[in-house]
This record gives C-alpha cells, structure tokens and sequence, in this order.
C-alpha cells in the first residue's frame, strides 16, 4: 500500500512539476516566435490539405521527380548535420577525450532532435504514412531494399538516442534511480549509436546507387556510401561549431564558465578535426575524379557547378579550418563552418535533386509550399530544442 | 506453424537479415516458366488497340485512339495510362513503339521496396501490393526505365503501373493487349521461347532488323523484348544503362552491413577497453569527491 501510495504520490509530484514546466518563461514578442509561429500555423495548414488532396496538391513533385526537396533537404542533409551527436559521443565516451564532455549532452540533444524532426519528416513525404509500421512489423520485409535498411536505423538510432539523452531527462524529472541505470548503459548505447550512424549515414547515399543513369556523373559514384560517410563526420562538426556559437550567444546565461576546457579550446579542436576530416574527403572526391577520367565533363555549366562545390565548399572552408586553428581565429573558424554547411547542402541537394535527371527538359524545383514546411520542421525542432534546454540540466548538471 | 517450420523460417530470415541478402533480387527462376513478351517494332501499324484493351482490363484510362492525336506527341506512361504508343520518324520509315513496364529478371523496383510491395513474381510479371506500400517511391528512383507511377493527386496513392495482366495469366489468358494485337506485333511466351524467336526472325531476315535485342541483356535481361529495324536509340529507348542487373549496384553495400554492425562494436568496445580509466564525468567523481573538474556532469 504505501508502495503505491509513494507511486501515485511521485506520479502527481511529477505531473504537476511537468505543468509547472510547460508555462512559457521569458518574453513573448521575440523577433524568432514572431516569424516562427505564423510559419508553423501555415505548414501545419499545408500539411492538412497535402493529408486531403494528396502530395501533388502541395507539392511541385512529378513522375519524373519522385523525390524533391523534403527528402532532399529535410532527410538526406538534416541528417548528414546532424552526425555530430555520433562523432562526439565516440571522442568523448569511446575515446574518454576530458576536452568535449561539456558539450555531449547539447550535441546530443541536436542529434536526438534533428532525427526526430527531419528523419521524422519523411512521414510527410511517403504517400501511405498509415503503413509506415509495415518495415517494422509488416508480413514481409525488404532484406534487400536500402530503404528497408534505413527505415530500421532511423527507429533504432532514435531510441539510442533518446537513451544516451535520458540521464538529463532523469535528472530534471528527480528521478535518481532511474538516472543512475541509465547512465550505467551509456557507452553501450553509445556504440549502438555509431554503428548504426556508420550505416544510415552511408546508407542514404546508397540509396542512390541504383539511380545510376538518372544523376550526373560527376556526382554518381560506386563509392556515393563513402563519400556521404566521410562528409557526415566534418558535416557533423561544423555543425557543432555553428549551433553551438549560436546558443552560446542566447543560452550564455545558462552555461557555466569550464575553467579548464575554454569555449574556445573546444572550437579549435573541432576545427582542426573537421579540417583534416575535409581534406581527406578533398582528396577522395579528387581521386574518384581523376580516376573516372571525368575532365572533359568539367568545362560545362554541370562541370563548373561541381567545382563551385568541391573547391568553393570544400577545399576552401577545409583550408579555413585550418587556418583558423593555426592562427587562433575564432571569427575564421566561425565563417568556414557556415561555409562547410553550405557545402554538405549543395553535396546532398546536388545529389537528391539538383544533377538528379539533368538531362530533363523541366527540372523540378520546390513549391512554395515545401519550403514552408520545410521552415515548419525546422521552427518547430527550434521550439522544442529552446523547452528543453531551459528546463533540463543540458548546459551543466543541476547538482 | 512447427517448430521446424519456425526454426528454418528464422534462420532464413535471420540470416537474410544478416547477410543484407538479396534473395529476392537474386532467386533464380526457371527460364522455362519466365514468362514476358516479344515486341516486333517493325510489324506495328499504330493502331493502339492495345492501350485501349489495357485501359479496359484495368480500369484505367481508355483513349480515344480515332480523335486524341496522341501519336503526334511522345508520351510517357501515368498513373491514369499503363501503357503508351508512341511514333518515330525513321530512316525506315514511321516506327511505333508500345512502352511499358519491363518486367525485368531482376527488378530493380522490388529490390529496392523495404515492404516487398513491389514483387517480382516467380512467372515473371513485377505486381505492386498495396498493402505493403508506405510510398517512399524508393521504386520509382530506381528503375532504370522510369515505370512505377505515382497518384500524386489522390489522399491514397497507388503505384501505377503494368502487371503483365498477372490476374489474367492466373487464369489462363494472355495478356489484354497481346490478345488485342491484330497484326502479331506483341507475342507472349517464356522469355526463353521468344528470345528464341527474336533470334530466328534476325537470321532470316538480316536486312530487315538491326541484330540487337533490347532486352536480352539491358539491365540483366527483361521479361519485355524488342525488335527494331533502326537502332533503339532512334526510337527512344536508352542505350547506356549497361547490362548489369540494378539489384547488384546496392549488392556490396548490403554485404557490408553485417561487417560494421558487428566490427564496429567489437573496434569501439576494444579500443574502449583498451584506453581503460573511469569514463568521463563518472566515476572520478566518486573517488575524488573534491576534483569536480572537466566536464558538466560531475556528482
């Protein structure tokens, strides 16, 4: 009896701490909720009507286009940004590198997020969402489908996750039990979790494998697995740098000062991680370049669009990296992880979407309507990611 | 089910799962029972009788052939049409080609469906379930000759395409558009049968065809076969999508998966081990209660 009065006891302490959690804090009127919540109502209002009238109502895809800008961008990039959470759980937690432990529990936090929101916006772009529980426990299972491959490691990868997250959900909600086991199993969700990376990261580029005559050649590769493998590690640490300087701008109230791992130490180490990570992917794409005997395809708009791509958002924002690590440049670093981020858009749209059926009359280009869900997704995560870390002990432990 | 049947199951399964397999991309068949059909080019008149026999048996679109004019513009097939004739102006003259699903022998639509949706079946026809679809249209990026079609106006899509009039073979019957056919343009019969054919049409009359049969080796072979008088690249086929079947460019890939999903733990956990010491924020603060350094979540 007192167990369950204790249970009941705990569950009303918890709910009523969860309401006390949901009311809003600080102002109303910022310049981001005034843009974000009218963007979010119109795509939640696209959404509906794609629901009723089916993807072509909403959408610019075509026959000839099946995949467009919300598996391209929304799928294949957000998740490629999001690999930071796999890198720097591997430094920190395989490798027990001191130095990035500040900054796990927010790259984490980034990853869990972007899966959940941009994986999650696939729901949207399959035709019959309502069968969507059909690779998972569906009467019969594409062993040899990609898709099938990356359907099971988006769900997989989530949950690892979430679970390498929870010790911080534990620890807001007071629950120091359930804190303690979950912590105990960190390292071996973690290693979960970079398996699985491994394969999804290259998986969405073997997606394309078999769209062989449809993209160019200068993007179509045997090695497209590896390629998007290698370019999700530095993906995945420009990210980090990126959001990173950002929330260290808004949430600076909410970070304690580490007195022996400096911000800035950090940044420069994962600058000079994601340069060498560049340059490797530099000199893969060159050698698949040289060894494909593709100049003559170079002196065409496809040709200079490719090196606007590999020199302009590779090679330079590599060397940036750098020289920003070597020179102390925090402004440099800054500039080339935008520039890095650019790159990996371009490398994954150029793929998905852009050089996919070149030679088409009408190239596909988005609707109005698939950007602004695209906005959706990303206002949305936005929302959730601001709730969480001003509520959980995200930036520092609330002991 | 027994429990032989369950053990046997789940080693197939499992080992499927492991091996990335490609059972049902690779399965060979018996070339007896693949069944497709021959398309003589140089003895069709345009009369799409076809497309509207098609039309007919599937409920789709029936064309109105006297007055639509289609034959003046090329065409490809819809969610709404399984199949289209479209006309060339040739060196030999007008030539008429019926386009459609290829039923290739190893699809590269099925392999790619994580629902097995798209099947290839064992007689040959490729037939969607719509049961199993989730829509990803993974399909139609795939297949080289760009056939699945999607309702992009419907709140539950279908994929749209031909069948090979799987429920008529089921019962016996050819193919609508085959029984349609007044001048013997289209033959059904085993590939193997109709290859046969092809070939003997080609050595008796020698100036009559180019010596190609589109589909004998395009994409790993296909359940559709072509004859031409002129070369296919004239009369809108393509010519360079090579004769490896599709399923095999992911094939490395698959085989790869069971080595990371079982090195990569090994690697991480040995190299883990191998580094040794307390993991990051964990148990160095317990034995050193005063040395709350490093990282945010110290106890």
């Amino acid at each position: 009896m007192s167990t369950n009065a204790t249970v009941t006891g705990e569950f009303s302490r918890f709910f009523h701490f969860l309401m006390q959690e949901m009311k809003p804090r600080g102002p109303w009127l910022t310049p981001f909720n005034v843009i974000s919540i009218p963007v979010i109502f119109t795509g939640v209002v696209i959404i509906v009507i794609r629901f009723i009238y089916g993807l072509g109502a909403v959408t610019n895809l075509s026959q000839d286009f099946p995949w467009g800008f919300w598996l391209g961008f929304d799928v294949i990039t957000g998740v490629a940004l999001a690999a930071g959470a796999y890198v720097i759980t591997f430094v920190v937690y395989v490798m027990k590198v001191e130095k990035y432990h500040s900054i796990v529990r927010i790259t984490v936090l980034n990853g869990l997020l972007a899966y959940i929101f941009y994986a999650g916006a696939l729901v949207f772009d399959i035709g019959r969402p309502w069968q969507a529980y059909n690779p998972y426990i569906g009467n019969k299972f594409g062993f040899s489908s990609v898709m099938f491959l990356i359907c099971w490691h988006f769900f997989l990868y989530m949950v690892a996750a979430f679970i390498e997250f929870s010790p911080v959900v534990a620890e807001w909600a007071g629950w120091e039990k359930a804190r303690k086991f979950l912590k105990s199993i960190t390292l071996a969700t973690v290693i979960l979790g970079i398996t699985l990376s491994i394969l999804h990261q290259s998986g969405l580029g073997a997606l394309f494998l078999m769209a062989k005559p449809k993209i160019h050649p200068l993007w179509w590769s045997e090695f497209i697995p590896v390629l998007f493998l290698v370019s999700s590690v530095y993906a995945g640490l420009a990210m980090i740098i990126f959001e990173s300087t950002i929330s260290h701008r808004v949430f600076r109230h909410l970070i304690p000062h580490d007195p022996k791992h400096s911000f800035d130490d950090i940044l420069f180490g994962l600058a000079k991680g994601a340069a060498v990570v560049m340059f490797v992917y530099y000199f893969f794409k060159a050698l698949l370049f040289i060894h494909g005997k593709q100049w003559s395809m170079i002196n065409d708009a496809w040709g200079y669009w490719y090196l606007v791509e590999v020199i302009g958002f590779v090679l330079i924002p590599g060397f940036m990296f750098a020289f920003g690590y070597r020179n102390r440049s925090l402004n440099i670093i800054k500039i080339a992880s935008v520039m890095a981020l650019l790159g990996i858009v371009l490398n994954r749209l150029n793929v998905s979407v852009i050089s996919f059926k070149w030679y088409a009359e009408v190239h596909y280009f988005p609707s109005w309507q698939e950007i602004v869900v695209t906005l959706m997704i990303i206002f949305t995560e936005i929302w959730i990611l601001r709730w969480v870390v001003t509520r959980m002990p995200v930036f520092k432990s609330a002991h | 089910m027994d429990r032989r049947g369950f053990l046997k199951t789940t080693l197939v399964a499992g080992s499927a799962a492991l091996a990335g397999s490609d059972l049902s991309a690779q399965e060979l068949r018996d070339p007896e029972e693949f069944v497709g059909i021959l398309v003589d080019t140089t003895r069709c008149i345009g009369c799409r009788a076809c497309e509207v026999a098609c039309g007919e048996t599937h409920d789709v679109l029936v064309p109105d052939v006297l007055n639509d004019g289609a034959l003046e513009e090329q065409r490809t097939t819809s969610d709404k049409q399984w199949m289209v004739v479209n006309k060339f102006e040739t060196e030999a003259g007008d030539v008429f080609v019926k386009r459609q699903c290829m039923h290739c022998y190893q699809a590269a639509c099925a392999s790619a469906c994580p629902t097995e949706a798209m099947e290839k079946t064992k007689k040959g026809p490729v037939i969607w379930h719509g049961n199993r679809c989730i829509g990803c249209r993974y399909c139609m990026a795939s297949c080289p000759f760009d056939m699945p079609k999607f309702e992009y106006g419907e709140w539950n899509p279908k994929i749209q395409k031909c069948t090979l009039c799987f429920e008529r073979l089921e019962e016996g019957q050819k193919p609508a558009c085959v029984a349609a056919c007044p001048t013997d343009t289209l033959m059904f019969g085993t590939r193997a049968k109709n290859l046969e054919i092809a070939r003997h049409r080609i050595y008796n009359h020698p100036d009559d065809y180019v010596h190609h049969i589109y589909g004998e080796h395009e994409v790993g072979g296909t359940g559709y076969i072509y004859l031409s008088a002129v070369p296919f690249d004239q009369i809108g086929f393509r010519t360079d999508l090579g004769t490896r079947p599709y399923p095999e460019y992911t094939k490395e890939f698959l085989y790869s998966v069971p080595m990371v999903l079982f090195g990569v733990p090994a690697f991480l956990l040995g190299l883990n081990a191998l580094i040794g010491g307390p993991q990051p924020g964990e148990e160095k603060a317990v034995e050193f209660e005063s040395g709350d350094q490093g990282g945010g979540d110290e106890h």
